[in-house]
């Protein structure tokens, strides 16, 4: 088994995280196009995986934390009414 | 066979990562999620790393996924399922944007070379990817990231704390 239908498949899989970030509205679907981007650059080298995986850990909790504070400051979990800081 | 079980796994990721795009409703999307997750996490066994297989469905598809769902359905779930775009052409962009990307990764990964992949100088027993390899290699060549990521796991649990904390 050739290592480059990998190496396609998971710039597919890439490809399709990366088009859902941009067409979601909703926070949580970006974050989880977010999730579906970073497990896809692992199919090479192990310990790498690791560090992936613990920085996609890390990222998870901090951006769900923010997720819950954003609906409970605007009520909302669309990024079109988080807009404070668009000048 | 093993091409047959690439194909049938690599299908059902691909199939379960559209899906997590197309659907409307957080909730499925995150189940379609973790079935993308169990998908490859077999595609690791077909590399022969059964540890990291394992890996995959203990912390992703179970620890970060649980935390993913226990979200949406913390915060309403109803208002989360109304959003809408009201600008369309913004979607046929992404689609387009990601066409590009698909084309530029491919002609680069086209030309990628396995021998020219970083190597651990530590020497292999008993398979690469079996557990006691692994961890020597880790505590041993990748120490230092190893140490460094036990420190953005603290800085990301004060944070996540500090981020959801009510304020008074």
């Amino acid at each position: 088994m050739d290592i480059h239908y990998y190496l396609i498949l998971s710039a597919l899989l890439f490809v399709v995280g990366a088009a859902g970030v941009i067409l979601k509205k909703n926070v949580i679907s970006i974050f989880l196009c977010i999730e579906l981007m970073l497990n896809l650059d692992q199919v090479h080298g192990q310990i790498f995986v690791f560090f992936v995986m613990v920085v996609a850990a890390a990222e998870a909790a901090v951006g769900l934390a923010i997720t819950i504070a954003l609906y409970r400051h605007r009520g909302t979990l669309n990024v079109d009414d988080a807009d404070l800081m668009k000048w | 066979m093993e091409t047959w079980f690439f194909f049938i796994l690599g299908g059902t990721a691909l199939l379960a990562a559209i899906n997590v795009v197309a659907q409307s409703r957080v909730f499925y999307s995150a189940l379609s999620l973790i079935l993308c997750l169990v998908a490859l996490s077999g595609l690791y066994l077909l590399l022969e790393a059964p540890f990291i297989a394992a890996v995959q469905i203990i912390v992703y598809a179970g620890a970060i996924m649980v935390l993913f769902l226990l979200v949406i359905m913390l915060l309403d779930p109803f208002s989360a399922q109304l959003i809408r775009d009201k600008r369309k052409y913004l979607s046929y962009l992404g689609i387009i944007l990601a066409a590009a990307v698909l084309i530029f990764l491919y002609r680069f990964l086209q030309t990628y070379e396995p021998t020219m992949a970083p190597k651990t100088s530590t020497p292999v027993m008993g398979g690469v990817g079996s557990p006691g390899n692994l961890g020597r290699v880790l505590f041993s060549e990748y120490l230092l990231p190893f140490e460094m990521t036990s420190v953005l796991i603290l800085i990301a649990i004060i944070g996540a704390v500090v981020l959801a904390r009510r304020r008074p």
